[in-house]
């Protein structure tokens, strides 16, 4: 089970462009909103059209401009769960469902495939309610059945847990896990949630502006993002442009600094990234990667200190990249007061060479 | 006290409202589709005589469908009826100024829909069919039940375009209006008065109804909320 998928689309000042290809595994498709994720989603269910490209789903073509190819959403037997899970609300679970099962499938054992995906998605005693009398998960549940009851040869989940509060999120997610684990095919699980896709997913499809990253593993989006848009979104908070001054010796214009980093310094490398979790205050003020800094601002998280600094070097009325975000457990925060002067070292391990 | 025009009144409403019932309801379905472009062109003409005086559609109606009227003359011609001055004239009049009513209100349903329940639908392989009388209709239902009561209610209070085509028969093409506007000239108060309370009784129950269904309408569904159509909980 395969799915490619190479389109451009031009929506006035938005052009998506998006290229990647998935086995039978969760990709995730990573992006801030407006991004073209659900746009993404949408051309692959058929319901929006392409400017130009291929789809192909399992060595079948759902869409190919060149031949002329363009299925109908109906013929593409792709499933799509939408963010609000579109059930149909004057009809009952029952009738949700078994609207698939004699119409599309047309089944024989309607009935007893209709009782099988009750069981399945613990949504038995459920039958005879409206959409509207159901919780936020028990929609999921009915939506997801009614999905599988089409026998989808892929299936595309938009932002399932993104309506919902924290508590809730939690449940969903446990529960979503549970049920994409006995999905043997292909998931498209779109998300701009980093954390929900590194919990969730096995591969990664950062997106930003309409443009497709390449696609790599979600731990190596998080350990060695390799472009800017990708660090952006695998949470990284803290970047400098930047000048090479040796193989491996960088000077961060923002920061007026000259940084050491584990690796070769690549020919494409434009930006530096630093976690704000990787730097730490230090006692001596000078020395090999030690940045002394002007305390601007201290702030009080849940489980620990924020503290935005500026970096002495930085270039006066700089911009926002000059400032540094720094986040150390409340304990170590402790006497740092605003104006204060620290410094603070960045390990050359921890620094991340992105390109543009 | 003849009950012609009341029996008149409520023949040519229902049957108007039958015809607007499904010419709007086409009418909202395909223009929701059309560019942007046409639809704003025949937006702007199918609602037209809704603003226009009833007398210049009754004026363009004559034109068309009077004995010397294009229409007309070929229908006398060919199937050997007038179109005007019988009390199915009234229909056409009616028809027309009582169309714009249902269009605007089964469109403003249509685009309220939400959009995500059709794609959903073809995703799951549903087909269009399917989806427009079974998820897309009952879910417009409010809107195109309001737009019906209201198309009813306006051609049952239609004067202007329908004393212009049908003129004013006692016993053949009186309507309600067309007779309290006769009895005021005659100077017959009292029956005028009948013929006003009968008419304030139907657009009281008229709007009554109206607000009840917009009131359905813009109730939020909560959680466990009661189901209104089978009491289920």
């Amino acid at each position: 089970m395969t799915i490619l998928v190479d389109i451009k689309k031009n929506l006035g000042n938005f052009k998506l462009n998006v290229q990647f290809e998935a086995r039978d595994e969760i990709l995730a498709l990573l992006g801030a909103s407006g991004c073209g994720k659900s746009m993404t989603l949408k051309c692959i269910a058929g319901i929006v059209k392409p400017d130009e490209g291929v789809i192909v789903v399992n060595g079948s073509t759902l869409f190919d401009s060149k031949k002329g190819i363009n299925l109908t959403p109906q013929k593409r037997n792709v499933g799509l769960l939408f963010q609000n899970y579109a059930l149909f609300p004057n009809m009952t679970v029952e009738e949700n469902i078994m609207a698939v099962l004699t119409r599309v499938k047309k089944a024989k054992d309607a009935p007893a495939r209709f009782r099988s995906l009750c069981e399945r998605f613990y949504i038995t005693g459920l039958e005879r309610h409206y959409p509207a009398q159901l919780s936020g998960g028990q929609q999921q549940r009915v939506a997801l059945a009614r999905i599988m009851a089409s026998d989808p040869s892929i299936i595309m989940l938009d932002e399932p847990l993104s309506a919902l509060d924290s508590y809730l999120r939690w449940q969903l997610e446990l529960e979503l896990i549970q049920m994409l684990e006995d999905f043997p095919a292909t998931t498209l699980y779109v998300s701009h949630n980093r954390d929900e896709v590194f919990r969730i997913c096995d591969r990664v499809c950062a997106m930003s502006a309409g443009h497709a990253e390449k696609v790599c593993s979600t731990e190596e989006l998080f350990e060695k993002p390799s472009s800017l848009a990708a660090a952006f979104l695998s949470g990284c908070k803290n970047y400098s442009r930047i000048e090479t001054r040796g193989q491996d010796v960088v000077f961060a214009k923002d920061w007026g600094i000259e940084l050491l980093c584990a690796e070769r310094v690549p020919a494409n490398a434009a930006y530096i990234g630093v976690r704000a979790h990787f730097i730490a205050p230090v006692r001596a003020g000078e020395g090999q990667n030690i940045v002394p800094c002007r305390v601007l601002r201290v702030m009080q998280d849940v489980f620990s200190t924020i503290i935005m600094l500026l970096p002495q070097g930085a270039a006066p009325g700089g911009n926002d990249y000059a400032k540094i975000r720094m986040e150390i457990p409340k304990e170590e925060a402790k006497g740092i007061r605003e104006g204060d002067t620290v410094s603070v070292k960045i390990q050359p391990r921890d620094i991340m060479l992105l390109k543009r | 006290m003849d009950w012609f025009p009341l029996y008149n009144s409520l023949r040519v409403a229902s049957i108007s409202t039958f015809i607007t019932f499904f010419l709007g309801i086409f009418a909202a379905h395909y223009i929701a589709k059309t560019p942007r472009l046409l639809k704003g062109v025949l937006d702007v003409i199918l609602t037209l005589p809704m603003v226009l005086p009833p007398t210049v559609v009754g004026f363009f109606l004559l034109k068309t469908i009077g004995p010397l009227g294009p229409v007309g003359s070929w229908v006398l011609e060919h199937w050997g009826f007038k179109m005007t001055m019988t009390w199915y004239s009234a229909i056409f009049a009616t028809t027309i100024v009582t169309f714009p009513l249902m269009y605007r209100t089964v469109r403003g349903a249509f685009e309220s829909f939400d959009t995500t329940l059709l794609y959903s639908g073809q995703t799951l392989g549903l087909s269009n069919t399917f989806l427009f009388w079974r998820v897309i209709m009952p879910n417009c239902k409010q809107g195109i039940l309001a737009g019906t009561v209201l198309a009813f209610a306006r051609a049952l209070g239609e004067y202007g375009a329908t004393t212009m085509v049908t003129g004013y028969i006692p016993g053949r093409t009186a309507t309600i209006s067309t007779t309290v506007y006769q009895l005021w000239r005659e100077g017959n108060d009292a029956l005028a008065y009948k013929w006003v309370f009968v008419n304030l009784a139907i657009s009281f129950v008229v709007l009554v109804t109206v607000n009840m269904l917009e009131n359905r309408y813009t109730r939020p569904k909560g959680r466990g909320q009661q189901n209104s159509l089978t009491g289920e909980v």
